[in-house]
Order: C-alpha cells, then sequence, then structure tokens
C-alpha cells in the first residue's frame, strides 16, 4: 500500500512521518515515532486507553486515522509534564495512588485533564460519566475518582 | 509476634517507586519495544469449536510481501508428557506445547494454528489470509453436563479419568476426580434440624486485564535467546519458554516488561515460543502482541463450573455437615482450578463431618488457567448462598451465623491442615460494626426494590522462593533489584521494608525488578505471595546491609562491632565506647570504598508460612424490577490483611477485588452460540465494570499479624474477589425474595425469574 507523509504536531513539535492509509493514529505514535506511553487495550474504541487529545478534543486514537490527523494537533501523555514538573492531574494520580498496574493511566490522565479544562468543578457523577469510556480493570476506580477530585482542587487553585 | 505493632516507615503512604514513570508514559510494558529490524507476528486462528485439521499449506503465505517466516505446530518440538508448576496451577507441558499451536485437531474457536513474520503487522495480516486450513468441523462440546455423558464427543480418545478407584477404564472428557472428606457424613446430616441443598452454574469470564498478552524475541547468534515480555514471573516464563522451544534453561533470558495486570492470566506462555522460533527462523527480533479478541479468544479463563451444594445446621445455626460436587470446565485441556475449589469451598466455617468431590472436565473452550483466588469465588457462590438460607431459617443474621460458625486458630480446615494465627472473627466483627452495617437499608420504592446482603470467602495464600538484592551507593541511596513482577505496588512494599530495616526514606530507595539474568530465581506474583516472599527476602537483605554498615562504622571509628549502635527508628548510628562520635547510613555509604569496598547484598529465600487469609463483604443493591437491572448502592469489604505495609496498594487490591467480582456478579460471561462459537468477544460485549456501575468503595482493613513474617504480612490480592458473587446474590435476594443460583445475575436472567415469581409483570404490549 503506497505511503504518504503527513505532518502531525505531536505535543508541540511538528513532526513529519510516513504512513499508509490504514494506519490508526495509535500505531503511528507508538510503531513509527515510538512514543509508547499511548496505550492499546482493545484497538477497537472500548478501553480508553488510546486516548488522546485531537485538536482539542478527547478521541480514541486506535479510531482515527494516521492522515487524518495530517495537520492536526495531537496531545499524548508524554507531552503533559513540564520542565517545570509534572501536570496536576499527573501529581494527583501519584500522590492518591490512582493506579495499579498502570497501563490504564495515561488514558485516564488525558481523559481527566479534558474533562477538567471543560468542568473544573465535578460532581461525582460528572466525573463517573465522563471517565466511563476508560477502563481500569484493577483499582475498582475509587482511587481514580479520589485523584481526579484532587486534580480538579489543585487546578482550580492554580487558575 | 503476634500483636499490631507500630513501624516507623512500614504502613506508611510512600509513593511508589515506579510511579513517576507511570503517569508520564516512559514506563515500559511489554509490547511498548521497539528494536531494530524487529518483525511484526501474528497468529492464525481456529475459525470453529472443534475441527479436525485436514491439510494446512503455508506457501502461498510464505511467498506474501514482506513475509520473512512462517510456522505451524510442526515447527514446535515435539515434548514429552511433563508436569510444570505454573504458580497457581500445574499443568502438562505437551499439552502446554498443544495448547500454544493445534495439532491434528482445534479444540475450541481461536486456538493457534499457525503463525507469520512479517516487516509489519499489516502485511502480516495479510498474510495469514493466504495460509490454506483445510477442517473437517466436529461436534463441539460446550456444556459441562454433556462432555461428562456418554454421548458426547471425546476430545481426546486416549484420555482416561483419574480417579479414586472409580475409574472404568473407558475414554472420557472428565480427567479427574478427587475427594476430600472428614467426619461422619450421614451423621452430621441426620442431626441437622435444616438442610439445604442447591445446584449452581458459574459460566466462563475473563481476568479483563486491560494489557493484551505479548512477546518479542531476539535469539542470538550463539543461540542464545532473549524474551521481553510483560508476565507475572519472568523465570516461570524462561523455563516454559526453555521446554516448550527444548533450549536449555540457561540460554533463555526474560527481560520482565511493566505488566499491565494479570491476575493470574499471565503466568504461562502463549506468544513466547511463537516469537522465539520466528527470529530462530530469521535472526530478527520478532514481536507479537494478541488483539482483544484473540485476548478474550484464546487465553486462559476462569473455568465455568456446576456446584451441588448441601449443608446442614441445627436451629441454633450450628453447621453439622456439608457437602459438595464441583465440576469444572477445564477447557480443551485438563487442569482447572477445581482443587482450589475444593480446598476453599468449606473454607470460612468449622466443620467436622465434610465431603467435597471435584471433577476436572474437558470440553471445547480455551484453556482455563488461573484468575485471582482460582476457582474459590465459584466455589464460595454456592456455599455462601446457602449459608444465607440456613441463616434465615434459623433467624440468625448472616453475620452472626458466620461468627457462629466461625474458623479459629488451631482449628481443622475444612481440607485438612490445622489453621495458624487468623483473623476471621476479627474480621466478621469489623463488618458488624462497620458504618454500612450499622445504617438502615433505605426503604424500596415502586419498583426500585432495595436489599443488602453478606458473604464470606477464604483464600489459603502461596509461598515460594523468592530473591532480593541491595547495592549502597556512595550518597548514601539504594538500589533495589527484586525477581517478584510488581503489578499492584510491590516494588513500593519492599521499598518501606528496606526503608524500615535501615532506618533510611523510601524515597532514598531506587526500586527495580531485575531479569532472569541479574536477580535470583523467584516464583511467580501469585497466589497472593509477592509482598510476603519477597518482603522476607527484602527483610534479610535488608538486615545484611546494616550488620555491613556496623562493620563498617567500627572500621571508621577503630572500635570494635559491638560499640556500634544502629538506631533503625532514627537512623543515627552511634559509639557506645565515645559518646562524642555519630555517624549516619549515608556518611558511612560514602566511605564504603575507603573501609572495605561496595556494600551489597543478595539474599533469596524459599518462604513457607503465608498466613491464610479471610474476607467479609455487605453490599447494598437496587434491583429494578420492570428491567431486571441490578445497581450497586454502597459496598463494603473487611478483611484480615496481617500488617498493611502500604495501604494504599492494600486497598487497593480490596477495591480492586470487589470491581471484579460485582462485575462477574452481574455481567460478565463467555457467551456461546450452539457451534461453539465465542459470540462477544470484544470489550463491547464482554462487558466489565466501568467508572459508573460503581460507587464509592468502603474498605476495612483488619490487621491480624501473620506470626511467620517479621512485619505480619499477609497476602491481601485474591480472597477479595471471593465474597462479591454471593454477597450480590444474596443482596438480590433481600431485595426481591429471588434468589439466582446461575452467575452472571444478569437483567435477563433476573426478569425471568422476576416474571415467574410474579413480582412484576410484563407490561402491556403497544402498537
Ligand atoms: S485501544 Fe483504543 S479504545 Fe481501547
Ligand atoms: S491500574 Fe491496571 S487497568 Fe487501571
Amino acid at each position: 500500500m503506497a505511503k504518504q507523509i503527513v505532518q502531525i504536531t505531536v505535543n508541540g513539535e511538528p513532526t513529519d512521518v510516513l504512513v499508509e492509509p490504514r494506519d490508526s493514529l495509535l500505531e503511528t505514535l507508538r510503531e513509527n515515532l515510538e512514543m509508547t506511553g499511548t496505550k492499546e487495550g482493545c484497538n477497537n474504541g472500548n478501553c480508553g486507553a488510546c486516548s488522546v487529545m485531537f485538536d482539542g478534543r478527547l478521541v480514541n486514537s486506535c479510531l482515527v486515522l494516521a492522515v487524518e490527523a495530517d495537520g492536526k494537533e495531537v496531545t499524548t501523555v508524554e507531552g503533559l509534564a513540564t520542565s517545570e514538573g509534572l501536570h496536576p492531574v499527573q501529581q494527583a494520580f501519584l500522590d492518591k495512588a490512582a493506579f495499579q498496574c498502570g497501563v490504564c493511566t495515561p488514558g485516564f490522565l488525558i481523559a481527566t485533564k479534558a474533562l477538567l479544562e471543560k468542568h473544573p468543578n465535578p460532581s461525582e457523577h460528572d466525573v463517573r460519566y465522563y471517565l466511563s469510556g476508560n477502563l481500569c480493570r484493577c483499582t475498582g476506580y475509587h482511587k481514580i475518582l479520589e485523584a481526579v477530585n484532587a486534580a480538579a482542587e489543585s487546578m482550580r487553585e492554580g487558575a | 509476634m503476634a500483636e499490631k505493632k507500630q513501624w516507623r516507615v512500614v504502613g506508611t503512604r510512600s509513593l511508589r517507586p515506579d510511579g513517576m514513570d507511570k503517569v508520564t508514559g516512559q514506563a515500559k510494558y511489554g509490547s511498548d519495544i521497539n528494536l531494530p529490524g524487529m518483525l511484526y507476528g501474528r497468529v492464525l486462528r481456529s475459525p470453529h469449536a472443534h475441527a479436525r485439521i485436514v491439510s494446512l499449506d503455508m506457501s502461498e503465505a510464505a511467498k506474501m510481501p514482506g513475509v520473512r517466516a512462517v510456522m505451524t505446530a510442526a515447527d514446535l518440538p515435539d515434548i514429552a508428557s511433563k508436569l510444570q508448576e505454573l504458580g497457581e496451577s500445574v499443568a502438562d507441558l505437551r499439552d502446554e506445547s498443544h495448547n500454544i499451536m493445534a495439532t491434528g485437531k482445534v479444540l475450541y474457536h481461536g486456538h493457534a494454528v499457525a503463525a507469520v513474520a512479517a516487516t509489519s503487522l499489516h502485511l502480516a495480516e495479510e498474510a495469514l489470509k493466504a495460509i490454506k486450513v483445510e477442517y473437517e468441523p466436529l461436534e463441539p462440546v460446550i456444556d459441562v453436563r454433556y462432555a461428562m455423558s456418554d454421548d458426547a464427543p471425546l476430545l481426546d480418545p486416549a484420555r482416561k479419568m483419574r480417579g479414586i478407584g472409580d475409574e472404568d477404564g473407558k475414554p472420557s472428557n472428565i480427567a479427574q476426580h478427587f475427594q476430600n472428606k472428614r467426619g461422619d457424613l450421614d451423621k452430621g446430616f441426620a442431626e441437622a434440624d435444616y438442610v439445604v441443598e442447591r445446584e449452581f452454574y458459574n459460566a466462563t469470564i475473563h481476568q479483563g486485564y486491560i494489557e493484551p498478552h505479548n512477546a518479542t524475541a531476539q535469539v542470538h547468534p550463539d543461540g542464545r535467546v532473549t524474551v521481553w515480555c510483560s508476565s507475572q514471573g519472568h523465570f516461570g516464563i524462561r523455563e516454559e519458554v526453555a521446554e516448550v522451544c527444548k533450549l536449555p534453561v540457561g540460554m533463555v533470558k526474560v527481560v520482565p516488561m511493566e505488566i499491565g495486570g494479570g491476575f493470574g492470566g499471565k503466568t504461562k506462555v502463549y506468544l513466547e515460543p511463537l516469537a522465539v522460533i520466528m527470529s530462530q527462523k530469521t535472526a530478527r527480533p520478532v514481536k507479537m502482541w494478541m488483539n482483544r479478541t484473540e485476548v478474550l479468544l484464546a487465553t486462559g479463563p476462569n473455568p465455568g463450573s456446576l456446584i451441588k451444594c448441601k449443608m446442614g445446621c441445627k436451629k441454633d445455626g450450628t453447621l453439622t455437615a456439608a457437602a459438595a460436587e464441583l465440576y469444572f470446565e477445564a477447557g480443551a485441556f485438563p487442569g482447572s482450578a477445581v482443587g482450589a475449589g475444593a480446598g476453599t469451598i468449606f473454607g470460612p466455617f468449622k466443620l467436622e463431618n465434610m465431603q467435597v468431590d471435584g471433577y476436572d472436565i474437558v470440553l471445547n473452550k480455551p484453556k482455563s488457567h488461573a484468575y485471582r483466588a482460582p476457582g474459590a469465588p465459584n466455589a464460595a457462590f454456592a456455599s455462601e448462598c446457602v449459608v444465607d438460607e440456613l441463616a434465615e431459617l434459623c433467624g440468625l443474621s448472616p453475620l452472626d451465623f458466620r461468627l457462629k460458625n466461625a474458623v479459629k486458630e488451631g482449628d481443622r480446615r475444612a481440607d485438612g491442615p490445622v489453621l495458624p494465627r487468623i483473623g476471621l472473627i476479627e474480621t466478621l466483627e469489623a463488618a458488624k460494626n462497620s458504618p454500612h452495617n450499622n445504617t438502615k437499608l433505605a426503604p424500596s420504592s415502586g419498583i426500585k426494590r432495595r436489599g443488602r446482603g453478606v458473604a464470606s470467602g477464604f483464600w489459603f495464600n502461596g509461598a515460594g522462593p523468592a530473591s532480593v538484592i541491595l547495592n549502597v551507593n556512595a550518597d548514601g541511596s539504594l538500589t533495589q533489584i527484586s525477581g517478584s513482577a510488581d503489578i499492584g505496588g510491590n516494588r513500593a512494599s519492599l521499598a518501606n521494608i528496606v526503608a524500615e530495616v535501615l532506618g533510611i526514606e523510601p524515597t532514598d530507595i531506587r526500586a527495580q525488578i531485575g531479569d532472569t539474568d541479574t536477580v535470583g530465581y523467584t516464583s511467580v506474583t501469585g497466589g497472593s505471595s509477592a509482598t510476603h516472599k519477597s518482603g522476607l527476602a527484602a527483610h534479610e537483605c535488608a538486615t545484611k546491609i546494616k550488620e555491613e554498615i556496623i562493620k563498617r562504622a567500627a572500621r571508621i571509628w577503630e572500635t570494635d562491632a559491638e560499640n556500634v549502635v544502629y538506631d533503625d527508628q532514627s537512623g543515627a548510628i552511634t559509639n557506645k565506647a565515645d559518646a562524642e562520635k555519630k555517624l549516619t547510613f549515608k556518611e558511612v555509604a560514602r566511605q564504603a570504598n575507603r573501609t572495605g569496598g561496595p556494600i551489597t547484598s543478595e539474599v533469596s529465600v524459599n518462604s513457607g508460612g503465608a498466613g491464610p487469609a479471610f474476607a467479609v463483604h455487605i453490599v447494598d443493591v437496587e434491583v429494578d424490577i420492570e428491567t431486571g437491572k441490578v445497581d450497586v448502592l454502597r459496598y463494603t469489604a473487611a478483611q484480615d490483611v496481617g500488617t498493611a505495609i502500604h495501604p494504599d496498594y492494600v486497598e487497593g487490591q480490596l477495591e480492586g477485588g470487589i470491581s471484579q467480582g460485582v462485575g462477574w456478579a452481574l455481567n460478565e460471561e463467555y457467551f456461546y452460540n450452539k457451534d461453539g462459537l465465542l459470540m462477544n468477544a470484544s470489550l463491547l460485549d464482554y462487558r466489565m465494570p466501568t467508572m459508573l456501575d460503581l460507587p464509592k468503595l468502603e474498605t476495612i482493613m483488619v490487621e491480624v499479624p501473620n506470626p511467620a513474617h517479621p512485619y505480619g504480612i499477609r497476602g491481601v490480592g485474591e480472597v477479595c474477589v471471593v465474597p462479591p458473587l454471593a454477597a450480590v446474590g444474596n443482596a438480590i435476594y433481600n431485595a426481591t425474595g429471588i434468589r439466582l443460583y446461575n452467575t452472571p445475575m444478569n437483567p435477563p436472567s433476573l426478569l425471568s425469574e422476576i416474571m415467574k415469581s410474579g413480582l412484576a409483570e410484563l407490561p402491556e404490549a403497544s402498537d
């Protein structure tokens, strides 16, 4: 299959990448760009492990083709921390022990950031509803809820 | 040591050493590896549940673009039948090999038939389509009752039942029958005022870890093999790869990658040998990972089971006898968790007269494998629902009935051994005193019926070999290398132990998991054994470092080691001979090379004495009697956790156990059609609990230290999934008066019982 070059701005860095039209954004991030922070849990839109921000929108990167990302901005878990330190969402997940195996964590971090940027003060139901597209098999979500609340608080204070 | 002690670091919520990498995406999981020249491997799987492979032609596939290797079972060495310990189960290596790739017959939908390695994933997938397989379909055997009948087709005509004198010498799908027996069953039932006997069925379900199985192999020119994969025990993976590929174990190195959940399911090989064989053929690294459909179709789900359970008690609630027959669906090859199911079914109850018969049955489903407290949740669903009925007959609360019959230290376990110090009574009392138990259930209204259920559970907890290395760095930090795969935070727990012994902070410790060439043999992170056994090794290893630090301080002060006092509370090192003299761990570390060389220590143990674990759960549900949907309103899990070395990760185990148990109770199920094909092999249709399906979870850590461990560690990871099925079932009964005997207790099955009971009527059809 003929390959083509697409330019995706990944975590602020314009990046040229050679892809096949059938390559998903998830595959392109993981296999071509070796940005393996974004995880594959199902490859068909049912687990949220592959969540990334796509031009400001939360998407499952396994359901986006790399060619669709041409000219778009993508934020992955690798783009959350800065030289100043962790993003408040990362810090909260770490402090609240909101993961065990951690494979769902990159997806939850991205989805939580998306949630809190839209709804800085979500109710418990808001959090559960908004994050119900992200599966975690280890935690029972209890500590994730606590982490999201802690992150919301620290982001509100920081704002 | 029996009473709970206060420690300085043990029991604190230190940050986990691997946490930073996991929130930044830097942690490397199994399929995160990319090597130069790497090929991608894919597997062709059977579209039939039971069929003879008439012919298999790889020639076209081998010629497809980008394809560098193809393989079938013919490429796997023929190996002799040999039993292998897999941590939580035992398997025959020959069966393992035939499970990895079918020979002659395919035995379940998704059974691997062939594999290819190509320069890209898509090219490998295209090549699979060019493989020509001719099958002769055979009648599938999906139902366990049918599998046992004389009419059922045989999966293996050479298989005869291993029994207890009841062998008839005829070929059978029943691979084994065993019996545990104590006391006089007839006498026990004769003494009973109430006897309840019921039959239960659990559908096959999956562990549901979010990270699919994966393996990357690189064969080196001298024949050595390196395998990178995520597993619960890389030493076990090394042994299996060596056996299945007929390589000396010393030629195989397994590098543990971060693991994205296992729950028992990642203690055996599926892809690893295929990646090795295709790397051998190409001299290139081969990476493989399963897609979600493959994970559900062709890994090792929890066995479905049919359980007959009969228990009797006196009017005052004293149990007099219990009997059970457990029929477990091993899947395509023998070796289900029926042994553990039989050993746990009456675990929480003091019984003098009991008999448990276990049957291991093959049928056309994937070879079942360990899932968190393997066999115990199936078994407890039966016994804990029957106990709920007996409690009601006696007019006792479910907690009081269990308190009356609770086992304690010195009692004989239902399956034989005498119990050491355990905390069931304390756990039942904690549940009784919990805020949950002391808050009235909000009343039902209209079609929403509320109920509360209780259940308990028992798990043995395991032990085994484990190794830990500690290296002291010049800045007083410490490198900790352990052999236990870390799924749920055991690196953090070990760091707490090391810091406790040495009077330093967990943040001074860089913790990592060593590969099979780096650290001594360590058995799987399974059986709730890792923190116990590696904790023993870590404690001893840190103690040796401490002794060495004392020697070095003595050398610095030119005094006898007896004069050196090392206070593990403050970390201060003082000199009895000279009160002016003071050192710290860091100061001694800095001078290591001037006082005798590097300070390191390595300890391997073969641990015993894992303390058995008990859990008691309380759940409130709300049943919509027009739809049969059950919502969980409130959930409390009380558990004897020994000493909570790291409370965050102990609570995490309890919370995760609840979540998996609720999914199992209400939703999860392998749904087979009449041809034996799995119809719901995706995470949309195999529906695990989402964040919306669960309430806040309440956990009560009851700490009855395990006397066989310096800090009182007891395994915590498994018993928490034992009670939920029965707790939810008992709550549904409390809400509706309807008892369900099958899991999942999903809307269709509950609604049909609601209809039969007349609790609700089907609304008039409107047009
Ligand atoms: S991998 Fe994309 S949603 Fe699961
Ligand atoms: S922490 Fe393991 S899946 Fe969420």
